[in-house]
């Protein structure tokens, strides 16, 4: 199955749902303001967001006005190039730095790091795992480092997906200074002329401060010891968040210059649409998204699969 | 970018001064709000829905009681309504009547079932002095079994872990068998995390249920969880029938409108609460708290409890006494400073207070503190003299120079202290004059009204702590 078979069945059940109720709200009506509230709470039932669905609710309201639309039905292509907008813009702007398919920043001349955060219970390393695997795939030398050294058994967990992907891991002891194992991790990949280092570091809720500034710590300690690193802080979030999600993703940029996120857990229904929100608001890419707990269920985001996927039966 | 439903509702209604009742129209601007209030906390759209047409039927129509306003009174409906949809009182873990009682923990990765379940087992055996035995029936995630046993040892808590070898059901059979031979009176079995649209591993709970037959089956929740908290909630409850909730990460700045949808979709009662990473951190549910939360109200009553909790009544009563004869010092300040502290991190008590969400981002403050830590530093760099008689620092730059380098911090920082010492003294004497006013926390116009100001202040040091937390009519809601 190839990768955007594979994307589009991961949102078939997005599409679905979502669509499915912009399909009936949609189809055949006259443009009045009913239309207009049902389609809020469709977008708003995606995870939206009210502030997101408010502006898009506007820029339809204008749209219809300007091309004489009169029909609700007519409003699908609009609302579709409005949400690709906000989800492509933020891809393309990324895309200039990349090398490949799989969109991460890559220092062409030495070691590349890569920070992994988030909340806890998003999946951070699963996603390690699955990406340690992928980025293997593509010929690059992975090795990982287990940051996260407060959840128990959290080590043992990263040394089986390692295992699984086939590449080193760097780790101490349950409790040992997470920057310690990050720095001791460079050092070793150094040594190694490892291509690609992926950080795993502990859950942490946004707003607890020594949490949050023991991340920072981590963060000036991968700037120091590498010039540019790290190369990429990818959030790690989970698709079934709510409104919470963009809190977490301002507050995680505020302090690891978050670069790109990965959406997992995205083949649930859960419908996705906070990363429109983000998309947004912040302008963080989507870079990868989650599909399944399998070494290769970890997928490139395209903003464009997903614009179409979502909207696919309406057309 | 959280507005209180209060403020929210006290703009809709500024037009209705004068009025003894709530016309439609007034009614349905004010509905609007909440709906826009339940949908920021993550409340299902089509609950939000339902919920504000009972709350309209009730508005319209009503008296404007004499003691609160329009916007008030609406809020007090709508936190009445809530609080009743979430369940009265607080629900307690099912017991089997005969041993041992059976608890299933299910559901999606990564909500929390693994740390839930050891909190639970702490839980039980040493507020309810139970035997619990945790089971590790999770042996599909790497590690999970390991983190259990881990947590296991922590808390002195025995785990069954036959390993992933052996498959869930047969795990589950053997436990009960363990338990009885062991004298365990709490069997806890920590399921792997599944999509609730996963036929086979939710067919592998329903047989796990049957083997076990459950007497609890919780389903553990991410408070963070948006829309789609229903649908999994709806899964979980037709193929389970479940029997209670929990709700995990409360500690985030979520406002956990998920418990809401949750409660409404399954009409199980949500049991304990998570509210941290540490394994004493299980706290019962109160539907009350919630509602407040959910409504970004704030929720006084567990700052109240948490201010008891750590307060000294005698200090607080010495304290007003020094207030009123206007003998307060440096010394008092660290005390207080001091008891603060000890509530915990002051963002998380800053959290509870209402309308602080809205005057921090206002502010753009980051309220922090380890500022917290630099004023007592400065203070404990001061001479006993010099704690009692400020005045003796502001008239010389050699002491004040001396302070800054023995607590690391600069001149200004010193000069900043004591100009609001200052000032806060000369607050105390108006508001000691004004006699009862100072005692305690006893309602939003009394000690709370004075931590009102309390961000603001934070550049600097905590001025407005001075307000003294008493313990002088607590239960006021």
């Amino acid at each position: 199955m190839g990768l955007f078979d594979k994307l589009k069945l991961g949102l078939a059940k997005t599409r679905r749902a979502f669509s499915d109720r912009v399909e009936m709200v949609l189809r055949r009506r006259r443009i009045d303001e009913d239309v207009f509230e049902e389609l809020e709470d469709a977008l708003l039932s995606a995870d939206v967001g009210l502030d997101t669905t408010g502006f898009l609710l506007d820029r339809l309201t204008k749209e219809a006005r300007r091309e004489k639309l009169e029909t609700a039905d007519q409003l699908i292509p609009v609302l579709r190039r409005e949400i690709h907008a906000i989800v492509a813009a933020r891809t393309d702007s990324v895309k200039s730095v990349s090398d490949s398919m799989t969109s991460l920043y890559y220092d062409q001349n030495g070691l590349t790091v890569v920070l992994v955060v988030g909340v806890n219970g998003v999946g951070k390393t699963t996603t390690i795992g699955k990406l340690a695997y992928a980025l293997k795939q593509e010929g690059k030398r992975v090795m990982v480092a287990a940051g996260d050294t407060f959840r128990a058994a959290a080590i043992e967990q990263l040394s089986v997906w390692a295992d699984r992907a086939g590449v080193d891991i760097i780790k101490q002891t349950t409790g040992s200074d997470a920057a310690a194992v990050i720095f001791d991790a460079i050092e070793a990949a150094k040594a190694r002329r490892a291509d690609v280092l992926l950080c795993d570091t502990a859950g942490r809720l946004q707003n607890k401060a020594h949490l949050m500034d023991e991340l920072e710590k981590i963060y000036r300690v991968i700037a120091r010891e590498v010039p540019g690193a790290p190369h990429e802080t990818l959030l790690v979030l989970d698709a079934t968040t709510g409104q919470n999600a963009i809190i977490q993703a301002k507050l995680f940029q505020d302090v690891a210059k978050v670069t790109g996120i990965v959406l997992t857990k995205l083949d649930g229904t859960a419908k996705g649409g906070v990363v429109i929100a983000i998309g947004k608001e912040l302008k963080i890419p989507v870079k990868w998204v989650g599909l399944g707990e399998r070494l290769e269920d970890l997928q490139p985001f395209s903003a464009d699969d997903f614009a179409t996927a979502l909207f696919d039966s309406l057309s | 970018m959280f507005d209180t439903l209060s403020n929210r509702l006290q703009g809709a209604f500024q037009k209705l001064r004068g009025k003894g009742r709530l016309s439609e129209d007034d009614v349905k601007e004010a509905m609007r709000e909440i709906r826009r209030a339940l949908l920021e906390a993550d409340v299902h759209y089509s609950v939000a829905k339902d919920f504000v047409d009972r709350i309209r039927e009730r508005a319209i129509g009503q008296e404007i009681l004499q003691s609160l306003s329009a916007a008030q009174q609406v809020v007090k409906i709508v936190n009445d309504e809530l609080v009743e949809l979430m369940g009265q009182s607080q629900a307690k873990l099912n017991r089997s009547s005969k041993s041992p009682t059976v608890v299933l923990m299910v559901g999606l990765q990564g909500a929390g079932k693994t740390t839930m379940s050891a909190k639970l087992a702490r839980h039980l055996m040493l507020t309810e002095h139970r035997r619990p035995l945790l089971v590790a029936a999770d042996v599909y995630r790497p590690a999970a079994i390991d983190q259990l046993q881990a947590l296991g040892k922590q808390i002195g808590v025995s785990v069954f872990a036959p390993g992933t070898s052996v498959s869930p059901q047969e795990i589950a059979r053997t436990a009960l068998d363990e338990a009885r031979r062991g004298g365990y009176d709490y069997v806890i079995i920590d399921t792997a995390g599944r999509l609730h649209v996963d036929e086979s591993l939710m067919a592998e709970l329903t047989e796990i249920d049957q083997i076990t037959s459950a007497d609890e089956i919780l389903l553990v929740i991410d408070a963070m969880t948006g829309q789609d908290a229903v649908t999994v909630a709806d899964h979980f409850h037709q193929q389970l029938k479940l029997t209670g909730v929990v709700l995990t990460k409360l500690d985030g700045d979520t406002r956990g409108g998920a418990a809401l949808s949750v409660r409404h979709v399954t009409g199980c009662p949500v049991k304990f609460v998570g509210v941290g990473e540490k394994l004493d951190a299980l706290e019962p549910f109160y539907p009350d708290r919630m509602a407040s939360r959910i409504l970004g109200m704030g929720d006084v009553l567990t700052l109240i409890e948490k201010a008891q909790a750590s307060i000294d009544e005698q200090q607080v009563m010495q304290l007003e006494a020094k207030i009123r004869k206007n003998e307060f010092t440096f010394d008092d300040f660290l005390a207080q400073l001091q008891q603060i502290q000890k509530m915990g991190p002051l963002n998380q008590i800053l959290g509870l207070l209402p309308g602080i969400g809205k005057i921090k981002q206002l502010q753009n403050e980051s309220v922090d503190d380890r500022q917290l830590k630099k004023v007592e530093a400065i203070i404990l760099s001061m001479s006993k003299e010099e704690r009692i008689k400020p005045e003796l620092i502001s008239k010389s730059s050699s002491r004040r120079l001396r302070i800054a380098s023995g607590s690391g911090t600069h001149v200004r920082d010193v000069n900043q202290l004591l100009r609001q010492f200052e000032d806060m003294r000369k607050l105390m004497k108006q508001l000691s004059g004004m006699g009862k006013s100072m005692k305690g926390l006893g309602g939003p116009g009394g000690g709370l009204g004075g931590l009102g100001g309390l961000p603001g202040s934070m550049k600097g040091g905590p001025g407005a702590f001075a307000g003294g937390f008493g313990k002088r009519g607590k239960k006021r809601r």
